[in-house]
């Protein structure tokens, strides 16, 4: 069997090189993220300290200040998006994967990947038109608005994948207890798919937590202290908005700071959800 | 209807607990079944055997109205376990009279093991934790498991435990809401041949309590632990009888040549 050694050979080789042509392009992915962070890390480190978190903006001309009502203000605006959100997109993502497979399911599927696709300035009209115009005034609660709108067809379809990921066999074993459908899909099957659904609203969650169009012309920002839904309130990516494109150098690092903010915002909700939720029961699910 | 005829008279003084009556199931405009009768007699083992895609498992999952669960499927006929018309009964009152074990052990991943065993109560209402306890341990015992796990009850899931213990688990969870008939659709097919012995000798200790419908892929399986078998062809019953009777000197060709290994 002489070519035998040569086939061996030429496996390997085509082993290594697969592995590290995908070794590689997964590194270009990471090395994204790391450049960003490092950027960010870099430019805005220097300015995020004690007074960037407690203080509210000094008026223009006077050095320091901070972010403080912009970091309380996106957290209570992302609060409101979730609270409105939440249960829209995942009630739906119930519908469309336990009872969805008919017309109105796919009408509905259909219009949560169009508005997925709609510009969140469009949105951020849109709350203007809903909430800001029949108000008569800017509010945290347009901001929380347009943001709910954004979060749910991406709650939605994510909760269908991860449901329809459970398998049949699962539902059937809880049917064939007696057990009636609504149950089943509170107790059994959201509770099976519980992790992947955690993830799908952390995706939501990080996706509108950086907007910035859609808050413009609803929630408007604010320099001061506001922590009234009804009142215009400041938030991250308006501030950081504004300093960036103001002519001061000292606003220019202090948005770099709150860039900086942001992200260490997102990852580490993103990682406490996650560590709170983390399956309770050892071995087994994976 | 000829089919599944010759059973009636003979067995008149034994009770029957499930009494299926031309059934008639189908997968959208295909019919699966053809009019099945047949009685299954209480506290008895009754195998149904056949080649795949003879339709016996669509005539068990028939018995609980699981069929039903598939979109365009439907079923038609009278089914009566203990008196009760399960097609005029809700389903879920008729799935708790009527357990059912699968090919593939499915417990719920989710779950401890002692919430496995108790989720067919404790999703049904009963909170009680005396009963729940009580009830978990019982059928833990009953489905032969209770040794094997009773110091990581609530500790350990469903799912870490081994495929034979998997199908034990779900036997006892199947045990826990108290039904008066067990359906298996092939509950050993998956597993090796140590755990199918286990399961084989649970079916024994559990005719005592209840009556069992096993689908079986295994023709020595069904003489083992049935005492009346049914051999299914094409959605038709082709004959049905002691298994003694259809294992020695079946009535029918066709049956003959099935468990001679001539098709199938």
């Amino acid at each position: 069997m002489a070519n035998n050694g040569f086939t061996q050979l030429r496996r390997t080789l085509t082993n290594h090189l697969a592995t590290v042509v995908a070794a590689t392009l997964s590194a270009l992915v990471v090395s994204a993220l790391v450049a960003i962070f490092a950027f960010l890390a870099i430019k805005g480190a220097t300015s995020l300290n004690w007074a960037f978190l407690t203080q509210t903006p000094k008026p223009v001309g006077e050095v320091g200040g901070g972010m403080a009502n912009a970091l309380i203000g996106s957290v209570i605006i992302l609060l409101i998006a979730s609270i409105l959100g939440l249960p829209v997109g995942i009630g739906a993502g119930i519908y469309l994967a336990e009872y969805g497979q008919n017309r109105l399911g796919q009408a509905i599927r259909f219009t949560a990947d169009v508005l997925n696709g709609v510009p969140s300035i469009v949105i951020g009209l849109v709350a203007y038109g809903l909430v800001v115009y029949q108000q008569g005034h800017f509010s945290a609660l347009a901001g929380g608005v347009a943001l709910a709108i954004m979060m749910v067809p991406i709650l939605a379809r994510t909760t269908e994948e991860m449901l329809r990921l459970v398998p049949t066999a699962v539902r059937e074993a809880a049917f064939g207890l007696g057990i009636p459908q609504w149950r089943t899909t509170i107790s059994i099957t959201l509770a099976t798919a519980r992790a992947g659904i955690i993830t799908g609203i952390m995706l939501a969650f990080a996706r509108v937590a950086g907007e910035t169009a859609p808050l413009l012309f609803t929630t408007l920002g604010n320099q001061f202290w506001s922590l009234s839904p009804n009142q215009p309130m400041a938030a991250l990516p308006l501030q950081i908005y504004v300093y960036a494109n103001s002519p001061y150098e000292d606003w220019h690092r202090q948005a770099w700071a709150g860039a900086l903010l942001l992200i260490i915002m997102i990852v580490g909700t993103t990682s406490i959800v996650r560590f709170v939720f983390r399956q309770r029961i050892g071995g087994g699910v994976r | 209807m000829c089919f599944g005829s010759e059973l009636g008279e003979g067995y008149v003084s034994m009770a029957t607990a499930v009494e299926v009556r031309d059934l008639k199931a189908w997968f959208g405009k295909t019919e699966a079944l053809h009019g099945i009768s047949m009685a299954v007699e209480a506290n008895h083992a009754t195998a149904v055997i056949g080649p795949s895609g003879c339709g016996k498992s669509t005539f068990v999952r028939c018995l609980n109205r699981m069929h039903e669960t598939i979109p365009e499927a439907k079923a038609q006929g009278e089914v009566k376990i203990g008196g009760m018309d399960i097609y005029s009964t809700p389903a879920v009152d008729v799935r708790r009279k009527v357990g059912m074990v699968f090919q593939k052990p499915n417990p719920f991943p989710s779950m401890s093991i002692y919430d496995n065993v108790a989720a067919g109560l404790k999703l049904n209402g009963t909170h009680s934790r005396k009963t729940l306890d009580d009830v978990v341990e019982r059928s833990l015992h009953q489905a032969a498991l209770w040794d094997e796990v009773k110091d990581v009850l609530k500790k350990k899931s469903g799912a870490s435990l081994s495929g034979g213990q998997q199908q034990r688990l779900c036997i006892a969870r199947a045990l826990a809401v108290d039904p008066e008939v067990m359906l298996m659709d092939e509950p050993a097919s998956a597993l090796d041949p140590i755990s199918t012995a286990k399961i084989e000798d649970l079916i024994f200790e559990l005719k005592q309590k209840l009556t069992i419908v096993i689908v079986t892929h295994n023709m020595q399986q069904a003489s083992r632990v049935a005492e009346f078998t049914g051999f299914f062809l094409m959605g038709h019953l082709v004959e049905f009888d002691k298994t003694e009777k259809i294992f020695t000197n079946p009535t029918d060709k066709r049956t003959e040549d099935y468990i001679t290994g001539r098709f199938g």
